[in-house]
């Protein structure tokens, strides 16, 4: 009989390992799952993993998993600041929507002028966005005490309905012939966010992408706002006895994550995806929740996650095409990743072994 | 009634990397009060677990009656004849009385006849109980009736009491010993744990002692003196608080009409409560728990605010100020629960360092942590305090209860606080760790602070303290000099027996 017996502290080196334990076991499974599609398993994992990096086309996968992951890898690092003390937002899709019109609203306001202070200017103005649209859920919980799940999330949809409305209104182009959608920003100087070099899929967002996982881990192991941090998820009534101020911290993680999320939503409509048009989010606000945890709530962790996740977007696409897998299959597939990982996540804390039957 | 009820021979019990109880054997007779003596951890609740079902013993043998005993969960025992009150109540809040004791029962009877039982059963033990009152209304001693009477209802043989008295005042320990002499009275057998001695000298009329999982004797307490018993338990001399009377110098902390409102349902509410340190003097704060304690540290500390002018400390008026401000300034606390209030549970005692002594210790620079300085912060801590733990990156998690505490006391006291309030700093340390806490405690005062010292321990408020005030229901009574206090005295400034009835037993 097997039995859980709780570690005295959390094991370090189990805590590494079960992120590449849930990949395998999540291999193995989505295998099986593939092959009750009647799709060769090995071949679907190959194509998933291994193609985007290393095949024949693979230099036109390359830049695209730098364009996926980093929104991901932006958003997940504001989240994990928040779920590291128990602020839980739901909303990053929400806020990476008004973070885009708000950042496009600045470049369309402007067009067709050419100056250099523009796209720094959409940098603010998205992260603002973001940070406003998140600042909604953190000011009902600090004054009402209201719920931050259910706000953050229902703003999701609210921010859904706004971008469809400006999409078909105020921010429709003039010229494009009634078609919902606004201006192309790729074809707007000023406001592109193209690659810094070129084929590389490098673009500003990436870096920004980076930048925060610096700074975040700077934060969370050296600062004292990451020391209140930490300790508010680990124990609430510590942190206030050790002068925490919980109104403060919520403020705080609840703005940042939105300012990141909005600032990515701003990268994307100005770059990879060019215009706001009513179906432009692709649900990263969402996804980032998964990397976040994926990651373990540390920054590195979160950009090999982000990166994980990227490949399996790439990688079902590709399977998609190539296979004609399902794409809820691969979403399954993705699921399953998180599934484990929160699964696995016990062998951290406790310990297995075989008990010998008590003698009575 | 001189037979054996339950015999105890060589049960053995062992968990990863320590033996908790070593081949005890002892006996139980029919109709006594059996006194389980022992510091902790030296396997008095591991015992009674085995008696009582919750843990199968890995060798030995138990006999009921003569019969083999091997209860596989606390059920079977109970269809025995063997019931336990525990020391943590397990009762709804929420709930009345009847419904919470027809929760604890395997057939419970319709809630008619049950209310009829439970009012004729306590009436009969002497131990009133109304049974339509919501049990988050009861006072701790009521509560205590509840789960008596819980197990009386099955008519038990055996009674285990793990430190009943704890909660109580000492007029409501004078009424809980009736019932149980009553109940000898009838045959029934007490194992009562305790580690109050005096009680047990009254109660009890043999008594077996453990030391680190072993039986190291047996002795009629009647016959023994307690300091005989407490150095049975402890194994070596005990060492003794020393205590200089101090001059007394100026204020340090002024508290004026304190008032609070019950920061839950079930809190309790401070209600005016003014009182004053100085310099040098060791002011003890008693009474039962849930009548404020909690509340009353937390308006210290800063963790509730109050009116400005409330808390007064060096004539400053700090009542607004919240628990980093008022540390700086110097005033320092220790709350009572050390996992998760006094310290973080899967933190490293480095980071648990940090989470007070941030300031005083200078472990921060321009919002920076200074990770080299709070290790060394901690360490001195072990050193000083001889905290068993084989480092600082250890999680305050690992650590034994004592250990921890003494961690934690010692965070503090190398704070060099001018005022340290502390809430019960002894609680759930072994005998010699206590005397090292009460030491640390006393040099801290002789060295001019002011110490507060809030504790359900009669006997530890008695060893420090220069003065003594009791918390009734969030009120303090006035401070009075401890010396000379007799203990009806005190029991009365506590509440007396908090208006509950005394039978005719």
């Amino acid at each position: 009989m097997l039995k859980l017996e709780r570690r005295p502290q959390p094991s370090r080196i189990w805590s590494l390992l079960t992120p590449l334990l849930a990949v395998l076991v999540t291999m193995v499974m989505g295998g099986i799952l593939f092959a009750f599609l009647g799709k060769p398993p090995f071949e679907a994992i190959r194509v998933i993993f291994w193609d985007p990096l290393f095949s024949e086309f693979a230099f036109y996968y390359r830049p695209q998993l730098l364009v996926k992951g980093a929104p991901l890898v932006l958003i997940a690092i504001g989240l994990s600041l928040g779920f590291r003390a128990g602020i839980w937002n739901i909303g990053a899709e929400g806020q990476y929507i008004i973070g885009a019109l708000c950042g496009a609203g600045v470049a369309l306001a402007l067009y067709p002028l050419e100056a250099w202070w523009i796209f720094p200017a959409m940098i603010l103005a998205g992260a603002f966005g973001g940070m406003m649209w998140a600042m909604i859920p953190a000011l009902l919980k600090v004054k009402f005490g209201t719920n931050e799940i259910l706000v953050s999330l229902m703003l999701v949809y609210v921010a859904e309905k706004i971008l469809a409305s400006m999409s078909l209104g105020l921010m429709k182009n003039p010229e494009g012939h009634g078609f919902p959608g606004s201006r192309n920003l790729q074809q707007y100087a000023s406001a592109h966010n193209g690659e810094i070099i070129t084929g590389s899929g490098m673009h500003w967002g990436v870096a920004a992408a980076l930048i925060a996982v610096i700074f975040a881990y700077v934060l969370l192991n050296r600062h004292l706002l990451g020391f209140q941090i930490r300790l508010t998820g680990e124990a609430p009534r510590a942190a206030r006895f050790a002068g925490v101020n919980p109104a403060r911290l919520v403020l705080f993680c609840l703005g940042v994550a939105g300012a990141l999320a909005g600032m990515a939503g701003m990268f994307e409509v100005s770059g990879p995806a060019g215009q706001v048009s009513i179906d432009f989010n692709v649900g990263y606000g969402f996804t980032a929740i998964i990397v976040a945890f994926l990651g373990r709530l540390h920054p590195i962790g979160i950009l090999l996650a982000g990166a994980l996740m990227a490949l399996t977007y790439i990688g079902g696409e590709i399977a998609q095409i190539n296979l004609g897998l399902p794409a809820a299959a691969i979403q399954v597939f993705q699921g399953m990743l998180l599934f484990f990982l929160l699964a696995l996540d016990m062998l951290t804390h406790f310990r297995l072994r075989l008990a010998t039957r008590g003698a009575a | 009634m001189t037979g054996t009820l339950l015999n105890i021979d060589g049960l053995t019990k062992a968990y990863p990397g320590v033996v908790a109880n070593d081949t005890v054997s002892f006996a139980i007779r029919e109709g006594e009060v059996h006194a389980l003596l022992g510091e902790n951890g030296a396997g008095k609740s591991t015992l009674v677990k085995m008696i009582y079902g919750l843990v199968k013993p890995d060798s030995g043998t138990m006999t009921l009656r003569g019969d083999p005993y091997t209860p596989a969960e606390p059920r079977a025992a109970r269809a025995a004849g063997v019931a336990m009150v525990f020391q943590h109540f397990s009762l709804f809040d929420a709930l009345d009385v009847a419904e919470n004791i027809a929760l604890g029962m395997e057939n419970p009877p319709a809630m008619r006849d049950l209310a009829a039982r439970i009012r004729e059963v306590s009436q009969n033990y002497g131990l009133p109980l109304d049974p339509q009152k919501r049990v988050g209304d009861l006072s701790a001693g009521e509560r205590q009736r509840v789960e008596i009477i819980r197990c009386l209802l099955q008519s038990p043989r055996l009674l285990i009491m793990d430190e009943p008295t704890s909660v109580l005042t000492p007029q409501e320990v004078d009424i809980l010993f009736q019932t149980l002499n009553k109940l000898r009275s009838e045959g029934v057998a007490i194992l009562y744990i305790s580690h109050k001695l005096e009680e047990i000298r009254t109660l009890c009329d043999a008594a077996t002692i453990l030391r680190l999982g072993k039986n190291v004797g047996t002795c009629v307490p009647r016959d023994t003196s307690a300091r005989d018993m407490a150095e049975m338990m402890v194994g070596s001399a005990l060492h003794v608080p020393e205590r200089i009377s101090n001059d007394l110098g100026d204020v340090l902390l002024q508290v004026t009409n304190l008032n609070a409102p019950a920061p839950s349902e079930f809190g309790t509410a401070l209600r005016d409560i003014s009182f004053s340190v100085r310099a040098g003097e060791v002011l003890g704060i008693g009474g039962v728990a849930g009548n404020g304690q909690d509340e009353l540290l937390a308006a210290l500390s800063g963790e509730a605010r109050n009116g400005a002018d409330a808390v007064r400390f060096k004539g400053d008026s700090i009542g607004r100020l919240g628990p980093d401000a008022r540390r700086l300034r110097g005033l320092l606390c220790a709350p009572e629960e050390r996992l998760g209030h006094a310290a973080a549970p899967d933190m490293s005692l480095t980071e648990n360092a940090l989470l007070t002594g941030l300031r005083r210790e200078g472990l921060i620079a321009g919002g920076f942590l200074k990770w080299g300085a709070a290790r060394q912060f901690a360490k001195r801590v072990i050193a000083d305090f001889d905290v068993r733990t084989p480092g600082p990156d250890n999680a305050a998690r690992s650590l034994s209860g004592g250990n921890l505490q003494k961690f934690v006391i010692g965070r503090e006291v190398l704070q060099r606080p001018d005022v340290l309030v502390v809430n019960q700093p002894t609680w759930g340390v072994d005998a010699s760790a206590a005397a090292a806490i009460w030491q640390a405690l006393l040099d801290l005062a002789a060295k001019g602070a002011a110490v507060i010292c809030i504790s359900q321990d009669l006997d530890e408020l008695m060893e420090i303290s220069d003065r003594f005030a009791a918390l009734n229901e969030g009120r303090l009574s006035p401070p009075r000099p401890a010396q000379g206090l007799s203990v009806e005295e005190i029991g009365l400034m506590m509440g007396g027996a908090h208006g509950m009835e005394v039978a005719d037993v």
